[in-house]
């Protein structure tokens, strides 16, 4: 038996291109798929969520909800059900929602997020994506 | 299994002396199992040629098709088994949000574009989407997934037992929009079928120059075909879909200088090609 672990699985074709996408875009966009997991942040987003994609690499759902602690913007803890990608991907419906998030740089911003998620041919569900707005 | 080339060309069909070796024929594959049974990847304009040494088959055809686009399509109607009424033929295409593959095929074949209409072919006539999960088709198990190329388009990935592997993906541009191809497997287009395949048969339209200038229009570079076969560690590269413009001499230089670039075995794609898997 081989102790090669099997390679990871490609990511379905439209992500690979929303995520082209995204890298020419100057506007920040942070991506899921479809089990909630972080596929890709822009470079846009890496200055609001205070790191650099290539050093942190894809996250679970519960690692990145940890690491960005989404809130209200009067400081109270967000659930995750409430934060606008989860609910974007578990009630299949847009959102747009001011929130605050921290980045790992420690800093604190007010966003306002626009969430909706992504259907493929043959109505897969391939995940969510949310752009992110500065509040000055 | 044995693989089959009757149609290399791309794009456009391009007959003439300058084409002579490589073949002016679009797109069509021939794939036989041990057992005779019969797949064809495409319809092109090689699939005239294809259906007369087919002659009236025992079992069903089916004809797998990637997209489409004409120069996968056009020799539909020149497919001789297709006009033999004890013959059943399943096409095989990829799903669409907005309209059937009959009713996508139709567009083609009705006037005024072509005399006869799909539904008066004489052949029992099954239509299919692409199975997007491993499908026993005879004694093939056959895959398609979407990959890169304008409009909704499969490759796929067939198997014949446990170790025989063909990735036929003849339309594709997996280094689109990306900065330094190839990136890492799992975000590139097309890896999961190509992986480890015994063959790949690839586009390979575009020179290294030619391809900033086409780049959105769906194919890939020697280079980049090149770099794909040894990110998904091929068996072996057969190029594929070759640039009407393209005459003998030019492809050869192009395949001699692919050739140079990299360990993986590269089988030059000529009409009437056949390797065995």
């Amino acid at each position: 038996m081989s102790d090669t672990p099997a390679p990871r699985p490609q990511v379905p074709v439209e992500l690979i291109l929303l995520r082209q996408v995204a890298s020419y875009l100057a506007m920040p966009i942070f991506l899921i798929g479809a089990d909630g997991d972080l596929l890709f942040f822009n470079e846009p987003a890496e200055s609001l969520l205070g790191l650099r994609f290539d050093d942190v690499g894809e996250l679970s759902m519960d690692e990145w909800l940890a690491a960005f602690r989404p809130a209200r913007e009067d400081g109270a803890v967000l659930a995750s059900q409430a934060v606008p990608l989860v609910v974007a991907l578990r009630e299949q419906r847009p959102t747009h929602q001011r929130l605050t998030i921290t980045g790992l740089d420690g800093v604190q911003r007010v966003i306002e997020a626009t969430s909706f998620p992504l259907r493929g041919q043959g109505d897969r569900l391939l995940g969510a994506i949310a752009l992110f707005w500065p509040v000055p | 299994m044995k693989v089959t080339l009757w149609g290399t060309r791309g794009s456009l069909a391009s007959a003439g002396p300058e084409t002579i070796r490589y073949g002016g024929n679009t797109a069509c594959v021939e794939v036989r199992a041990d057992d005779g049974s019969i797949l064809i990847l495409d319809a092109g304009s090689g699939i005239r040629r294809l259906g007369e040494s087919i002659g009236t088959p025992d079992g069903p055809i089916h004809v797998l098709l990637t997209h489409l686009h004409l120069d996968h399509i056009q020799g539909l109607g020149f497919f001789g088994p297709l006009f033999r009424g004890a013959v059943e033929v399943h096409l095989w295409g990829p799903p669409s949000t907005t309209a059937d593959l009959r009713t996508r095929l139709g567009r083609y074949l009705s006037p005024p574009l072509f005399p006869v209409r799909l539904r008066d072919l004489g052949a029992r006539l099954v239509l299919h989407d692409a199975p997007a999960i491993a499908t026993a088709i005879g004694p093939f198990v056959v895959r398609a997934d979407l990959v890169i190329h304008p409009g909704p388009t499969v490759g796929y990935r067939i198997a014949e037992g446990q170790h025989r592997t063909l990735a036929y993906l003849p339309d594709h541009e997996p280094a689109l929009g990306v900065p330094k191809f190839p990136n890492s497997a799992r975000w590139t287009s097309g890896i999961d079928l190509a992986r480890d395949a015994d063959i790949l048969i690839h586009d390979a339209q575009y020179s290294a120059a030619e391809y900033p200038s086409r780049s959105g229009w769906g194919h890939s570079s020697t280079g980049h075909v090149v770099a794909f076969a040894e990110l998904a560690s091929v068996g072996q590269l057969v190029t594929f879909h070759h640039d009407p413009n393209h005459d003998d001499t030019a492809l050869d230089l192009l395949h001699e200088m692919a050739g140079g670039t990299t360990n993986v075995p590269i089988q030059p794609g000529r009409e009437g090609l056949s390797v065995s898997v």
